[in-house]
């Protein structure tokens, strides 16, 4: 056989081989359903509109040639026709109302902030999921476990997702239950699927986020109830302990990190994480907004700032490694703290913090 | 980490701020190649300018020149150079993706990938687009209009020149330092101090800054030129399409580009001075920068695409042999496009929160804009219908935008709809419907542009054959190498992977670098086309009006002389040049007034060559030399204004003398 030829067999074969993993159109999941519903719908009604203009582009030239034999349809004057312009902006607007409609419908019923109760489907399972630098965590709150670049799900039960990134941005994407939703650092976000089937769905981050990006997918396993407690068995029994620290150690940059388990997790580990105060000194962003809301830190709480700091520690090279910078001067959080709270002109103008005590006072009196 | 590369150590010394022999990438001998070749290039080109003797008329004629029709040739040229740049960028990452399955590295490691993409679609956009669309509104608009000149011959200069430090700067940083890893738009915080350590973001802040200086000003200009320098008697509703376009895409330069120099400046306060704009940290925000750049973004991508539409509309007029079908609607579907695409940014973030009625009201104002756009395809339509269409080059592109624009405007509106964008955000999908228009519509739209008004500037035509060939590679190549994307976003395949885990995507990546390699095949046969057509100059020569065209650079004389055109004409009606020709028009050979003319300047080349070494230093953080440069820049451009020679008269015999041998020609 021809070399050539022998290509494009194995081409042929390869295209039918893949032909199953058009994780977009063949959906795994109700959400994934109704996305591939829409978009289906959405091209059929744009192709009214779609197919007779690519006909009309095809067929205009070639019938009105200049060197065609009869010319008698000539008509150079022809520039104004009132039906013409009524029917070509008449029913690309029809047909936007229409989709416009539908968009509308969808994208309330496919909010990804949606809970699934609606679906009636089993006992929602909660998972926090953490993107780091250049790895999936996924922490199992009510069953006290974790797990790395590996998402364990039950078919049949909502996933009720909450997402945080601990650098920079990306986003949670598992074609095949439904779409994405960007976990972004210092804030929460909230994605909800549903896996109808149990399988090994591809999962990823959809969003560059710099030397790692490539190798930060995870294998998503649906399984049944069965097998899914199994699984956290397993975790339970292969794992360590997700704390503070261990949490630090994991989230310092690594590429292509093997699949790991934690069989135990510090309570509240993933609000620190959105709040950006796992590490120990750090000031929580919320108690920051209450000392904003305060009148802040004034020009004597500059000496503090790296309680308040969180990117320079975090600093990277273009090839993904820790660059270490001289440490910031640490502040003694306590007697910061103690300050602010007990005694807040030391910080704060003593003007600002007596009005905001005076307004409170009002208000309770 | 990365096969154990570490990044040059951060050193600063006074006078060469933190710039060390480290950062010369003689480790890479995939940049050494290309620095030995461009070092090569330039050293024959400087020898040959000079065995000619060609330097004092590059400087007199050209680079000092603040004729609009050179300043129009010379964006062409810079726009094609950094195409074969942008193209490199494209071919290298399609080979890598065709390569790197199942576990494969590639041949490019994840530093170099990155820094690939995101030079090619900085480049793309603003050193091709962007380039070559100012390039054609610089040529055509004026004398669509029957003016002389631009309203501001200097500035033109200026803005060209500010252009060209900004894609010089691009392309420095490919042999001093490194280029941004951020992607295009390069959103924080990856983008921010950080995550992004070294000169290569730096780079990309300084070089858009100075482009953007440039665009600006020539957006300030064009608008000034159409509002005020129309010949007599040519109200607003006379002029061609592509005039109109010219305005409305300049309308959108000048109402944009200050929301883009602003997101960056912002950005760089960021990067230089620890300010907390954009940083997870001390209540910085992020997505207000991704809002910000959006604002600016989605208007440039309109930006591009307006006077594209004036281009197919002039051409699909002229070679139908009728006028151009719903005029009026056509101005108001323009102006309509313009007003939309400052309500649509937020679909390009559908996937970041936002709540459901927000992402309704985007996804429902981004599909409004296929209304217009719609009737603008009718309407070439309809200008065909019941015409007598000629089959020429410039034709064939037409054709091949309708149907192509029109594909991937179906798959815009898909992406429209956010439960359906949830999936296909940030896939290949996107990526395949982004190609599908800006190479259908834009790319398409300057191939047309320059075999249409190329026997314009020069007075001959280009070669048929090899225009044809062009096309049709191109043509094909755009379809075999982007269908196979729109395959793989379907597949969940995201875009910016220097390797993926499944070898059954392989082979539509392979199928998609084949597309690559006729696309370049495509652009071979275009500078095989200069090539030939200038050799076959005087076979391919052809009178005024090549086309039997209908608007009024026409007119004049092809190539035209430095004042367009000899006295004011007076327009009354549409297709001023068309009239002209029922009406048996010809240009008188005597009894001209000498002509009042700009004169040429180097203060353009002089300021903006500062602002190159200012971006160069600060970038690399040589604080002396960009306190000097700047201060050079704006003593220059004080020291300018008190310049008051700044005009010449072309004498009545020399116009009459031109124009006789026009006449005779």
């Amino acid at each position: 056989m021809h070399t050539s030829t022998k290509i494009l067999l194995a081409l042929a074969g390869a295209f039918a081989l893949s032909g199953c993993q058009y994780d977009v159109l063949s959906p795994q999941g109700w959400v994934a359903g109704q996305e591939r519903n829409l978009l289906l719908i959405a091209t059929g009604l744009m192709l009214i509109v779609i197919v007779p203009v690519l006909i009309m582009a095809v067929y205009f030239p070639l019938k009105y040639r200049a060197d065609r034999s009869d010319q008698s349809d000539y008509d150079p004057t022809f520039e104004h026709s009132t039906k013409i312009e009524v029917a070509v902006w008449g029913i690309p607007i029809l047909i936007i109302i229409a989709l416009g409609w539908l968009t509308y419908v969808y994208t309330h019923r496919l909010d990804p902030y949606r809970s699934l109760d609606h679906l009636n489907a089993g006992e929602p399972v909660e998972v926090q999921a953490v993107s780091l630098d250049w790895k999936w965590l996924f922490i199992y709150p009510e069953y006290g476990v974790a797990s790395v670049n590996e998402l364990a799900i039950p078919e049949g039960r909502p996933i009720n997702f909450r997402l945080t990134s601990s650098t920079v941005m990306n986003t949670l994407s598992i074609p095949a239950l439904g779409g994405m939703v960007y976990s972004m650092t210092g804030m929460e976000t909230k994605l909800h699927l549903i896996a109808d089937n149990t399988g090994t769905f591809f999962g990823r981050s959809a969003h560059y986020s710099g030397p790692g990006f490539s190798q930060m997918h995870f294998d998503t396993l649906s399984m049944t109830d069965e097998d899914f407690n199994a699984w956290i068995e397993k975790a339970k029994a292969e794992g360590g302990e997700l704390t503070r620290t261990s949490y630090l150690a994991l989230e310092k940059p690594t590429i292509d990190e093997p699949v790991s388990y934690y069989a135990s997790v510090e309570a509240g580990l993933f609000d620190r994480v959105v709040e950006m105060c796992v590490e120990e000194g750090k000031v929580c962003m919320g108690h920051m907004m209450m000392q904003d809301e305060l009148g802040g830190g004034g020009l004597e709480g500059i000496p503090a700032a790296n309680a308040y700091s969180y990117d320079r520690a975090r600093t990277i090279d273009g090839f993904g490694n820790p660059v270490e910078l001289p440490e910031l001067p640490t502040p003694d959080l306590e007697a910061f703290h103690e300050a602010f709270f007990n005694d807040p002109a030391a910080i704060c103008g003593p003007e600002i913090i007596s009005g905001y005590l005076s307004t409170e006072k009002k208000d309770n009196g | 980490m990365a096969d154990g590369y570490v990044q040059p150590a951060e050193t600063f010394s006074p006078i060469f701020g933190r710039l060390t022999l480290d950062w010369i990438p003689y480790h890479e001998p995939i940049l050494i190649a290309t620095f030995a070749g461009v070092a090569l290039g330039g050293l024959v080109v400087l020898a040959l300018m000079t065995y000619f003797k060609l330097w004092v008329p590059l400087w007199r004629d050209w680079v000092t020149t603040v004729d609009h029709k050179k300043i129009g040739i010379m964006y062409m040229v810079l726009g094609f150079i950094m195409l074969i740049r942008g193209f490199a960028d494209a071919l290298m990452m399609r080979a890598q993706q065709a390569m790197a399955a199942g576990g494969a590295e590639g041949y490019l490691p994840p530093h170099h990938f990155d820094q690939v993409f995101t030079a090619h679609g900085v480049i793309m956009i603003f050193f091709v687009a962007m380039v070559f669309i100012t390039g054609i509104m610089n040529y055509v608009m004026p004398m669509q209009i029957g003016a002389r000149d631009v309203a501001f011959p200097f500035l033109n200069n200026f803005s060209f020149w500010m252009t060209v430090s900004g894609a010089l700067l691009v392309n420095i940083s490919l042999f001093v330092g490194e280029f941004a890893r951020v992607g295009w738009l390069a959103f924080p915080p990856l983008s921010g101090a950080s995550y992004s350590t070294g000169p290569g973001m730096d780079y990309y802040l300084w070089a858009l800054q100075i482009a953007g200086v440039g665009t600006t000003l020539s957006g300030i200009n064009m608008i000034a030129t159409v509002l005020k320098m129309r010949a007599p008697g040519m109200k607003l509703m006379d002029m061609p399409i592509f005039t109109w376009t010219t305005l409305i895409t300049n309308v959108l330069i000048v109402v944009a580009f200050p929301v883009l120099t602003a997101t960056l400046s912002l950005l760089t306060l960021d990067r230089y001075f620890d300010f907390r704009f954009f940083t997870n940290d001390f209540g910085g925000n992020a997505m207000m920068y991704i809002n910000l750049i959006w604002i600016w973004g989605h208007p440039e991508v309109y930006i591009l695409i307006i006077p594209c539409f004036g281009v197919f509309s002039e051409i699909v007029s002229t070679f139908s042999g009728k006028p151009i079908f719903g005029y009026k609607t056509m101005v108001w579907a323009t102006a309509c496009i313009m007003v939309l695409s400052f309500v649509v940014w937020l679909h390009h973030f559908f996937t970041m929160g936002s709540g459901a009625n927000v992402n309704t009201f985007f996804g429902i104002t981004t599909m409004i804009i296929a209304v217009p756009t719609g009737v603008k395809i009718f309407n070439w339509l309809f200008t065909m219908y019941k015409g007598r269409v000629r089959l020429e080059v410039p034709m064939l592109w037409t054709i091949g935008f309708l149907i192509t624009f029109t594909i991937g405007g179906m798959t815009g509106v898909l992406l429209a709809v956010p439960p359906v964008d949830f999936q296909l955000h940030n896939t290949l999908f996107l990526i395949a419907h982004f190609h599908n228009v800006i190479i259908g519509g834009v790319v398409f739209a300057v191939y047309a542009a320059v075999s249409y008004w190329w026997p314009k500037a020069f007075g001959f035509r280009m070669n048929d054959t090899w225009g044809r060939r062009s096309f049709w590679f191109w043509f094909t190549g755009f379809y075999v190498a982007f269908m196979p994307l729109y395959a793989l976003g379907l597949m969940g395949v995201t875009r910016r992977t220097a390797t993926y885990p499944d070898a059954g995507w392989q082979p539509y990546f392979i199928v998609a670098a084949f597309g690559a390699v006729l696309i370049l095949l495509g652009i071979v046969s275009t500078f095989i086309n200069f090539y030939v057509s200038i050799r076959d100059r005087k076979q391919l020569a052809c009178g005024t009006d090549p086309w039997d065209a209908r608007t009024l650079e026409w007119a004049t004389q092809s190539p035209p002389a430095p004042y367009n055109f000899p006295f004011d004409l007076q327009i009354t009606g549409r297709e001023a040049f068309w009239t002209m020709k029922q009406q048996g028009f010809t240009w008188p050979t005597t009894g001209y007034k000498p002509i009042h003319m700009p004169k040429g300047t180097a203060f353009g080349v002089l300021i903006a060559g500062l602002a190159l070494v200012f971006g160069f230093a600060m970038v690399w953080y040589i604080w002396w030399l960009a306190i000097l440069a700047f201060v050079g820049m704006i003593g220059l451009g004080i020291f300018h204004t008190f310049n008051y020679k700044r005009d010449y008269y072309i004498p009545a015999e020399e116009v009459s003398a031109t124009e006789a041998k026009g006449a005779a020609a």
